[in-house]
C-alpha cells in the first residue's frame, strides 16, 4: 500500500454508518475541511469534516460508503476547504456531480480555485432585480414575470412537464433590447439518465450547448454528492457573473431529491428530526444555495436561478416546497388537473407568484397596461374557478347571467392564454393583446382594477359596442 | 476577567471550549486565531458551549478562545437612523467597503462612526441633580429627529461639568458626573446588553391608534401605539408586502425594521425605495426616521437569534427619550428556527416539533419589551415601542408552537390567507380570522377626531361581511340565484366592501396609504349605499336594478382617486347615488319613504 507524504493521514477509521465515517486518533483537523478517503482497493473519495474534536472527527462522505472498512481504509485531511476548479472552459462541458468531465474532454484547466460554499452576499451590496425577461410563457410574462437575479422555482409533480417547460424557457429567454444570450448552469440532481439526456439534446439542438455547464449527478450516482452539486453549480455561476461579466440562468433539478439527501445526512447523525423528518436547518441549508442568485452594485453579470422541485403527493404544504417558497422570490406551480385536461403548460396561476414583478413591469419596461391587466385577470380567473367548482354543483341555469360570462372567461383563458405551443414564444405584446381580447369577454364595468384611461386605450371594441 | 480557553469541539455554529472557569453566562467571546464573534449559551464545570456568530468552517480545536468580560451589546448614540446594520450591529456599508461584496469573517468595525463630530446643544447645567433619563443635552440627528443626549441608567449625582454647544464625536466627554465619591464623564454614546429591557418608570395604556393607512387594519383591526401584533401567513400571502407597508406608512417618529432570515433581494428593494419615498408627516426621506437590521437567511443563523434583541434594545433606547418607535420584525420564525437549530446542537430535550421547551417564555420576553411608558427622569416622557412580528408557519398550518405561542401574547392579530393571495385580494388580511384587542381603547380617538359614529359604521360593514361567509355556504348548495332580493343585496354590498375598501393596491401611487380622514369618508360612501340599496329594496325596486346601477363602477374606483381631489369626486358619488337610486325607485314609493330622495 502507497504511503502518503503527508503526515496527516490516518487508518484509523473507528466507525461506518451510512454516509459518515468516524476517525478516532487524530489531531489538528478542522471544521469543514475536505478529507481524501483511501479505499482498501486503492480508490479515492472525497468527505468534508461534520465535527471536530481534539482526537475525533466525523466525516461525510461524498461518494457514499461502500466498500470502505475499519482496518485498512485511510483518510487524509487536506486542509483546505472544498474548492472548485474554475474556468472559462467550462463552458460546453458535461461534467459529473463532482465536477469530473464526463464528455471526451480533459480535468478543467483553472483559472481560479473557489471555495464552493461560497460567503454571503452582503445585502448592502445588492442591486435591486428589475430587468424583464422575456420568457415568451404567457403565464410567467403576463402574471408571474421574471426579472434578472431572481430565484423562481417551478413546484412540479411526478410526471407533469416540468422538464419541458424549463428546457422552453432556457431556449426563449431574453431581456428585450439586448442581444446577449444567458449563459446556462444545469445541474441535475437525482434524476433519471433519460431526463439528463433530454437536457443535454436539448441544448445540442438548440445550439445552447457552447454557452452551457452541466453538472449531471444522475439517479444512480452516490445519493451524499448530490449536496454538492447544486454548490458547484453556483460557484461555477458566481464566476461567470461576477468575474466574466455574464448574465447566468442556472436550473437545478430536483431540489427534492438533494431535501432527500439532506435527511439521509441527519438522520445517520442521529440528529433530532425537524418536520416530517427532515433536519430543523433544512431552511438555512436550502437558503444557502437559493440566496446565490442577484445582481451586485457596480457589476454587468447576473445570477437568475430556476430551480425544479417536484412535490412529493402534489401537497406544497410538504417541508421541501413550504421552505423553498419562504426563500425563492415567487414560484410557478404546475397542476395536474390542468396537465389532464391536456393543457401544456399545466399552469395554474393561482397559486403561482412573482415577487420581483411589480419592479419589473409597467411603462419602459414592458407596458403601462401591464400592472393593471395582471391583477384584472388574477381577479377575474379567481372567479371564473370558484364558479366552475360551483357549477359542478347547482348547474349552469343557477348562475347569474355576469356568472356565466366569467365562466366562459375562464374556459378561454385556459385554451387561449395558458395554453401554448412547445415550440412557439409569444412577446410579451402578444400576450398581453390576448389578455385584452379574453378581458372584452366581460363587461367594461366589471374591469375595475384597471385605470379607466387604459380601458379607453386598449380594450377591443365588441361587435355590439362597434355597430353603436 | 479575561480568560483564556481552548477549543475542544466544532460542530456548525457551535463551538465548546474547556478551561473556561470564570467565564459568564451570555459573555461575549472572540473564538480561535480569527477571533470570530460568540457567546456563550452554556456552562458545565469549566467547559463552556458557545453559539458563534460568524462561519466557523476551517477552525480547529486547539484554538484560543477569550473572553470579554462583557454581554452582546450594541453602540446607543447619534447616528443609528439611516443605518443598515448586521445581526450584531456591524454597519453592512463598512463591511463593504472591508471586504466587497462578499462578507468575510472576522472583521471588526465600529457600530456608530467615531469620526462625525454632532452639533451639541447643553440642556443642564452645572450644579443641576441628576438621575438616569434626565436630559443633558440634545443633539439635531436629522431635520426632525432631536436626539437627546440622557444620563444612562444607574447613573446619579450632580453635574460637575456639562460641555459648551459646539461639535463632539459620541466619544467626547460631554458632561462629567459627581455621584458619591467617583465622577463619571458621559459620552454622547453608551453600550447596553441586548437581552436585558431598558428601565423605564411605569408602563402605561396604548390607547392612541398606530396610523398605518391600510384600511383593513386601521378601520377594522387597529393597532395601538405600544401594542404588539402578529402577522402570520403562509409564503405568498403578503407578510413582507405588509411590513413594508408599515415601515413606510404608520405615523411612528422611528422605524426599527428587523429582516430576520429572510431575502438578501428583499433588504436591497428596502434600501432602493426607502431614501427616495417621503414621510408623509414630515416631507423627509423615509430612510432617516429607519434603522434597518439586515440578517438575511444566508447569513450566520446565531446572529439572526441576535438580531430581534439588537434591534428592540435600539427601539428602547428611542423611546426613553420620548418618541413612539415600531419595531417589525420579519420573521420571528427563523429567529424561533434559529433558536432550535442552536438547542439541537446542544442535544437538549426537544419540545413541540423539535423547538425547545423555552421557546414560550423567550418569545412572551421578547414581546413584553413592547409597551407604552412613562420613562425615566424627571420630566417624564411618555414613549411607545410597538412590536409587529411576522410569522411564517411552516404549510400555513396556524396550529404549530411558533404562531401559537406568539398569540398568546400578540393582542393583534392579522391572519394573512392564502385563498385571498391565489386570488390576489391583497392585503390578504382574513377578516373573519383576524382581531384586535385595542378596538375599544382606539374608538375614543377616532370618536374624538373623525365622529362619533365610527364605531356603528365598522360594526355594520364587519356584519354585511360575515352575514356574507354565512350565505356562501348556501350559495355552495344552491347557488346563488335561489337566495331572496335582501340575501342577494347583502352579497352585492359584501363584494363592494371587499373591493373598494378591504382591497388596497400597495403598488398604487395613491392607494398605497389612505388617510384616516378618507377611510372615515369611504365607510360613509358604503354606508349610504346600504341604507339606500335597502330603501330601493323595501320600494319593490327589485335587486336586479341595484345590481345594474353605474355608480358602483366609480364606488369601486374611489379608492384610487388623488388625494387633492377626493374631497370633491366623492361629493360626485354621493350625488350620482342619490339621482341613479331614486331613478329605479317605482314612482311615488321614494316619497312615500321620505328618505331616498330628498336629503
Amino acid at each position: 500500500m502507497m504511503r502518503s507524504s503527508s503526515n496527516r493521514e490516518y487508518s484509523t477509521v473507528a466507525k461506518v454508518s451510512g454516509p459518515l465515517i468516524v476517525v478516532h486518533r487524530i489531531s489538528d483537523v478542522a471544521y469543514g475541511e475536505v478529507a481524501e478517503i483511501r479505499l482498501p482497493s486503492g480508490e479515492k473519495r472525497l468527505g468534508q469534516v461534520l465535527e471536530a474534536r481534539k482526537d475525533l472527527a466525523v466525516v461525510q462522505v461524498f461518494g457514499g460508503t461502500r466498500d470502505l472498512d475499519t482496518d485498512i481504509t485511510s483518510v487524509r485531511f487536506t486542509g483546505s476547504s472544498l474548492k472548485m476548479a474554475a474556468s472559462e472552459e467550462m463552458l460546453g462541458r458535461v461534467l459529473d456531480g463532482a465536477a469530473r468531465p464526463l464528455d471526451a474532454g480533459e480535468g478543467v484547466i483553472p483559472e481560479v480555485m473557489l471555495d464552493i460554499h461560497g460567503y454571503p452576499l452582503n445585502p448592502y451590496s445588492r442591486d435591486f432585480p428589475r430587468d424583464f425577461i422575456e420568457t415568451g410563457i404567457s403565464c410567467v410574462d403576463g402574471m408571474n414575470t421574471l426579472v434578472r437575479g431572481q430565484k423562481l422555482p417551478i413546484f412540479s409533480g411526478a410526471g407533469l412537464p416540468h422538464n419541458q417547460l424549463a428546457a422552453q424557457i432556457t431556449r426563449q429567454a431574453r431581456v428585450l433590447g439586448e442581444e446577449e444570450e444567458f449563459a446556462v448552469i444545469f445541474a441535475a440532481m437525482g434524476i433519471t439518465h433519460e431526463e439528463g439526456n433530454f437536457f443535454v439534446r436539448e441544448f445540442q439542438n438548440t445550439g445552447a450547448l457552447a454557452r452551457t455547464v452541466i453538472f449531471l449527478n444522475l439517479a444512480d450516482d452516490p445519493v451524499i454528492e448530490r449536496i454538492i452539486t447544486p454548490r458547484l453549480a453556483l460557484t461555477a455561476a458566481e464566476f461567470f457573473a461576477f468575474e466574466k461579466d455574464m448574465h447566468v440562468l442556472v436550473i437545478l433539478t430536483d431540489m427534492t431529491n438533494y431535501c432527500e439527501a439532506l435527511r439521509e445526512i441527519a438522520a445517520s447523525r442521529e440528529e433530532v428530526p425537524g418536520r416530517r423528518g427532515y433536519p430543523g436547518y433544512m431552511y438555512t441549508d436550502l437558503a444557502s444555495i437559493y440566496e446565490r442568485a442577484g445582481r451586485i452594485r457596480g457589476k454587468t453579470g447576473s445570477i437568475t436561478q430556476m430551480p425544479i422541485l417536484t412535490m412529493p403527493d402534489d401537497d406544497i404544504t410538504h417541508p421541501i416546497p413550504d421552505l423553498t417558497g419562504y426563500i425563492t422570490e415567487g414560484q410557478i406551480v404546475l397542476s395536474r388537473d390542468l396537465h389532464r385536461k391536456g393543457i401544456y403548460p399545466p399552469i395554474d396561476v393561482l397559486p403561482c407568484l412573482s415577487r420581483l414583478m411589480q419592479g419589473g413591469i409597467g411603462p419602459e419596461r414592458t407596458r403601462e397596461d401591464h400592472p393593471d391587466v395582471n391583477t384584472q385577470l388574477y381577479a377575474a380567473y379567481a372567479r371564473g374557478r370558484r364558479l366552475q367548482s360551483l357549477v359542478a354543483v347547482v348547474g349552469e341555469e343557477g348562475l347569474s347571467t355576469i356568472d356565466r360570462q366569467y365562466l366562459g372567461f375562464s374556459d378561454r383563458f385556459e385554451e387561449d392564454f395558458v395554453t401554448q405551443d412547445y415550440t412557439v414564444g409569444r412577446s410579451i405584446e402578444e400576450t398581453l393583446d390576448t389578455a385584452w381580447s379574453l378581458l372584452s369577454l366581460l363587461p367594461e364595468s366589471e374591469l375595475k382594477r384597471i385605470d379607466r384611461d387604459l380601458i379607453a386605450r386598449y380594450r377591443p371594441k365588441t361587435e355590439g359596442e362597434r355597430r353603436a | 476577567m479575561i480568560e483564556e480557553g481552548t477549543i475542544v469541539m466544532v460542530t456548525g455554529p457551535v463551538v465548546t471550549a474547556d478551561s473556561m472557569t470564570g467565564s459568564r453566562m451570555y459573555e461575549l467571546v472572540k473564538v480561535g486565531h480569527e477571533q470570530l464573534i460568540g457567546e456563550i449559551i452554556e456552562l458545565e464545570g469549566d467547559i463552556a458551549t458557545i453559539q458563534v456568530y460568524e462561519e466557523t468552517t476551517g477552525i480547529k480545536p486547539g484554538e484560543p478562545v477569550v473572553g470579554t468580560g462583557m454581554s452582546l451589546s450594541v453602540e446607543l448614540g447619534p447616528g443609528l437612523l439611516g443605518t443598515i446594520y448586521d445581526g450584531i450591529q456591524r454597519p453592512l456599508p463598512l463591511l463593504h467597503d472591508e471586504c466587497g461584496f462578499f462578507i468575510r469573517r472576522g472583521i471588526q468595525v465600529p457600530s456608530l462612526d467615531r469620526q462625525r463630530s454632532w452639533e451639541f446643544t447643553p440642556v443642564a447645567g452645572a450644579g443641576d441633580a441628576v438621575g438616569p433619563g434626565d436630559e443633558l443635552g440634545r443633539v439635531a440627528e436629522t431635520k426632525t429627529i432631536s436626539h437627546r443626549i440622557l444620563v444612562p441608567p444607574g447613573m446619579e449625582g450632580t453635574v460637575v461639568e456639562i460641555a459648551p454647544a459646539g461639535r463632539y464625536t459620541i466619544e467626547d466627554v460631554i458632561a462629567r458626573v459627581k455621584g458619591g465619591r467617583d465622577i463619571e464623564p458621559v459620552c454622547m454614546m453608551h453600550r447596553w446588553p441586548v437581552r436585558k429591557s431598558r428601565p423605564f418608570r411605569e408602563k402605561l395604556e396604548p390607547k392612541v391608534p398606530l396610523i398605518t393607512g391600510q384600511r383593513v387594519i386601521d378601520t377594522f383591526f387597529s393597532m395601538a401605539k405600544g401594542g404588539t401584533a402578529a402577522v402570520p401567513g403562509p409564503f405568498g400571502s403578503g407578510k413582507t408586502v405588509v411590513q413594508q407597508q408599515l415601515a413606510k406608512w404608520v405615523d411612528a417618529d422611528i422605524i426599527v425594521y428587523v429582516g430576520c432570515g429572510e431575502r438578501g433581494n428583499e433588504m436591497a428593494d428596502v434600501l432602493r425605495e426607502f431614501p427616495g419615498l417621503e414621510d408623509p408627516r414630515t416631507g423627509e426621506p423615509l430612510m432617516k426616521r429607519t434603522v434597518l437590521i439586515a440578517n438575511t437567511s444566508n447569513m450566520p443563523v446565531a446572529a439572526r437569534e441576535a438580531s430581534v434583541y439588537t434591534g428592540i434594545t435600539i427601539a428602547e433606547y428611542y423611546r426613553d427619550m420620548g418618541y413612539d418607535v415600531a419595531l417589525m420584525a420579519d420573521s420571528t420564525s427563523r429567529w424561533a428556527e434559529a433558536l432550535r437549530e442552536i438547542s439541537g446542537r446542544l442535544e437538549e430535550m426537544p419540545g413541540e416539533e423539535g423547538y425547545p421547551a423555552y421557546l414560550a417564555s423567550r418569545l412572551a420576553d421578547f414581546y413584553e419589551r413592547a409597551g407604552k411608558v412613562l420613562t425615566l427622569g424627571r420630566e417624564g416622557r411618555s414613549g411607545s415601542v410597538s412590536v409587529i412580528g411576522a410569522v411564517s408557519p411552516p404549510g400555513g398550518d396556524f396550529s404549530e408552537p411558533v404562531t401559537q405561542n406568539t398569540l398568546r401574547i400578540a393582542k393583534v392579530f392579522w391572519a394573512l390567507d392564502a385563498d385571498l393571495a391565489n386570488r390576489r385580494h391583497f392585503p390578504a388580511i382574513n377578516w373573519l380570522e383576524s382581531y384586535s384587542l385595542y378596538g375599544g381603547e382606539v374608538s375614543e380617538w377616532w370618536h374624538e377626531r373623525m365622529g362619533g359614529d365610527w364605531d356603528a359604521l365598522r360594526k355594520r360593514m364587519m356584519g354585511i361581511l360575515q352575514k356574507e361567509s354565512e350565505l356562501e355556504e348556501i350559495v355552495q348548495l344552491v347557488g346563488p340565484d335561489v337566495l331572496p332580493d335582501a340575501d342577494k343585496l347583502v352579497l352585492l354590498e359584501a363584494e363592494i366592501i371587499r373591493e373598494s375598501f378591504l382591497f388596497q393596491n400597495a403598488f398604487h401611487a395613491v392607494d398605497t396609504f389612505c388617510s384616516p380622514v378618507r377611510q372615515y369618508r369611504m365607510m360613509h360612501i358604503l354606508h349610504r349605499f346600504d341604507e339606500l340599496a335597502h330603501h330601493a329594496l323595501t320600494a319593490g325596486a327589485g335587486f336586479e336594478k341595484i345590481n345594474d346601477l353605474p355608480v358602483r363602477s366609480s364606488i369601486a374606483r374611489m379608492a384610487r382617486i388623488p388625494d387633492d381631489t377626493y374631497e370633491g369626486v366623492y361629493g360626485e358619488i354621493e350625488e350620482e347615488m342619490r339621482v341613479q337610486f331614486s331613478r329605479i325607485s317605482p314612482p311615488g314609493t321614494g316619497g312615500r319613504d321620505g328618505m331616498v330622495v330628498d336629503e
